[in-house]
């Protein structure tokens, strides 16, 4: 391992190697080459490191549909509050879904009102608190991506193999190629380069992004989140750029295989199965969620709390969809900075950490 | 005598001003907050002032929970008013402290917690010279609540203020920032993280009075509570019409803070401290300040973590990259991101 110095020296070096093949891309394309990033944990790391006020100049960095809490649909929201209110249920939860706004209300407002809502960095802890409260209804919130979907299978299996009824995970999981395959075929799509999620990679493997490159000519690396590793990856997809060329390469190699995690996708294929899922911004894309299998219905909280919600639309003038899709920047979003806010957020993009809108407005406004 | 069975519970009847009420007056209160003015037992404590300026400053403890790593309730009670008044160029000399209990709350916790107080009392060399308690039902408040109220005096000669803040100042802190945050999220949801992270939970009036005595060039104090250095920086930046510039590098946040927060999706930046200040002093006298902090004051992880320059209010922070990143008030109570 790198100490913190030698990390930074490897970074700077990475930076100035990467300066000059910028201003070459730009030269053959005639603009700055736009690249997305497609992870939520990259547009952080991208914000926070600096990387993205060192590049301004040469190169244009996106946010994509990587952040689970951004392409949660309103109406899943809704039904999520809805189960909130139900006698008995504790919501168990990673921390980012408590401010995200449905139609009318958050968990945050729900819990105020008393509705019991949970924090928790592991769906086992959550599968231990139902063991010890049998009195309580826990319902596990699952969303995310194929980071997240093993964790939470892991947490159906062992709530089974523990006998306990009161355990059940409400599942909108999302998968990362589905949508991919929806960003890369809208027509009107502009992006030269795509650094691939690092985490979702080492679950599903380098493989299964090679139609990025394959199916779409989009040149493609897999990057790790350190500032070295995501400038590495950057002058991976700009050596690709500037040579015309279009590949899926590794550039997290230290953690993403080939084929990723057999183990990991084999409890996922154990307890859920793909199905269509409505994305905040992409409206339904097929086969691109995850449902619990018939044969695990008992731990399905869509199963044992059916709750009926209206249909839900976006709030006017939210353009999430937009910003995820890499068309325009946050600010260009009317909302953006007047109505929406991080503490008064119209759109689940400025609530969470990881959000497009809340990383630029964090990080990127400049107005006081 | 009840304070020797450590089950007992506080009952309604220990706020009902009777004879339950007395003896916690005396077995608890009494007995460890021991002093003259106190034991007067009088309605409301007299005391003799010298002549100068007085400060005074109030905080409410609803920590929950009462009892982490590094420090309760009680100590944090103390400390968080001691703290306010020293940044403020205070010399803390006396509190009061009233405590809301519920019923069924351990005596022999409620006994910790004013032990607690009275060492951290020690410490800090201020007496707790007034007081109330009330007992409410179960449910009605979650097992204690303190509030502390600090008198003392303005220390002769010291001027500290926004309007004396320039470009070219020195911005230093004191220790490691993020800790207090940090343990008390550890332990208050259900992480399931193992972890040595102790709160800083600390009173500073000493150390900061020494300061003030050797540093005329000190122009501006803040102890870096709710909303941690970045918040609290934003809001002096926008007051005082000046520019934060932070260098990341420069920033001491130990590593099993850093570790757990890039962990957490957390910024330690934004998390709570209770033994930490941000300093505003003269370039001329800054690098004399740090080492005084480090070898004569024990705080080793002191830091100078930037300087002020002509702007408008903004935060900036030089990134270990060379990048720059913008630093705003906190919006929202830090959470653990999704994944």
């Amino acid at each position: 391992m790198l100490s913190k110095a030698q990390e930074t020296d490897a970074a700077r070096q990475a930076l100035a190697r990467l300066l000059p093949l910028a201003e070459e891309a730009a030269r053959r394309l005639g603009r700055r080459a736009v690249l997305m990033e497609v992870c939520g944990t990259h547009t952080m790391a991208i914000a926070r490191s600096g990387i993205k006020s060192l590049l301004a100049g040469s190169l244009d960095l996106r946010s994509g549909p990587g952040c689970p809490v951004c392409v949660t649909e309103q109406r899943d929201i809704d039904k999520i509050i809805a189960m909130a209110g139900q006698p008995g249920v504790v919501i168990a939860t990673f921390g980012d879904m408590l401010r995200v706004p449905g139609t009318k209300t958050s968990l945050e407002v729900e819990r105020a009102r008393g509705a019991r809502v949970e924090i928790f960095y592991s769906p086992m802890e959550a599968v231990e608190f139902a063991a010890r409260h049998p009195q309580k209804e826990v319902v596990f919130l699952g969303v995310g991506f194929e980071t997240t979907t093993p964790a939470l299978a892991l947490s159906i299996a062992a709530a089974k193999s523990r006998g306990l009824t009161n355990y059940s995970v409400f599942s909108v999981h999302k998968l990362v190629p589905p949508v991919m395959r929806a960003l890369l075929s809208d027509p009107d799509l502009n992006i030269d380069g795509l650094l691939l999620p690092g985490h979702v990679c080492t679950i599903t493997g380098r493989k299964a992004f090679d139609f990025v490159s394959a199916e779409y000519r989009a040149p493609a690396v897999v990057a790790g989140f350190e500032p070295v590793d995501i400038l590495e990856a950057i002058y991976a997809l700009l050596k690709q750029i500037t040579a015309g060329q279009a590949r899926t390469l590794n550039g997290y190699a230290r953690l993403v295989r080939e084929e990723g995690n057999r183990k990991a996708k084999e409890i996922m294929a154990e307890i859920f199965e793909p199905t269509g899922a409505a994305w905040r911004g992409f409206g339904e894309i097929a086969q691109s969620g995850l449902t619990i299998r018939k044969s695990y219905a008992d731990y399905d909280a869509a199963v044992r709390f059916p709750v009926e919600v209206p249909e839900a639309l976006p709030p006017k003038g939210c353009a999430c969809g937009e910003v995820l899709k890499g068309k325009i920047t946050a600010d260009k979003c009317k909302l953006f900075g007047r109505v929406c806010t991080p503490s008064s957020p119209v759109g689940p993009c400025m609530v969470s950490l990881e959000g497009a809108c809340a990383a630029y407005y964090q990080y990127e406004r400049h107005e006081v | 005598m009840a304070n020797r069975d450590k089950d007992d519970l506080i009952l309604l009847a220990h706020g009902d001003g009777g004879l339950l009420t007395h003896q916690l007056l005396q077995v608890y209160f009494l007995r460890y907050f021991n002093n003259e003015l106190l034991a007067q037992m009088t309605d409301a404590a007299v005391f003799q002032v010298e002549a100068g300026q007085m400060a005074i400053s109030t905080d409410s403890f609803v920590v929950n929970p009462i009892f982490f790593p590094g420090g309760d309730i009680g100590k944090l009670a103390v400390c968080g008013t001691v703290n306010d008044l020293a940044v403020s160029g205070a010399q803390p000399l006396y509190l009061t402290a009233s405590f809301i209990i519920e019923e069924g709350f351990s005596l022999g916790s409620m006994e910790k917690i004013v032990a607690s107080i009275a060492q951290t009392c020690r410490e800090a060399d201020v007496r707790i010279i007034a007081g109330d308690t009330k007992v409410v039902g179960r449910g009605q408040t979650d097992k204690v609540f303190i509030t502390t109220t600090g008198v003392g005096y303005l220390l002769p000669g010291v001027n500290l203020g926004y309007q004396r803040l320039e470009p070219g100042d020195k911005v230093l802190v004191n220790g490691c920032l993020g800790n207090h945050g940090l343990s008390i999220l550890l332990q208050r949801e259900s992480l399931g993280l193992e972890s040595q992270v102790v709160s800083d939970c600390a009173p500073l009036n000493g150390m900061i009075k020494k300061i003030l005595s050797r540093f005329p060039g000190v122009k501006f104090m803040r102890d870096l509570t709710r909303g941690g250095l970045a918040t609290n920086a934003k809001e002096i930046a926008l007051s005082a019409r000046v520019d934060f510039w932070l260098n990341e590098t420069a920033l001491p946040v130990e590593e099993g803070v850093r570790g757990i927060t890039n962990l957490l999706g957390l910024d330690p930046l934004y998390l709570a401290n209770e033994g930490k200040f941000l300093m505003v002093v003269a370039a001329a006298e800054a690098d004399a300040l740090l080492k005084y902090l480090q070898e004569e004051l024990s705080a080793a992880e002191s830091a100078i973590i930037g300087e002020l320059r002509s702007g408008e209010g903004n935060v900036f922070m030089k990134t270990a990259l060379g990048g720059t990143r913008r630093l705003d008030m906190m919006a929202g109570t830090p959470l653990p991101r999704i994944c």
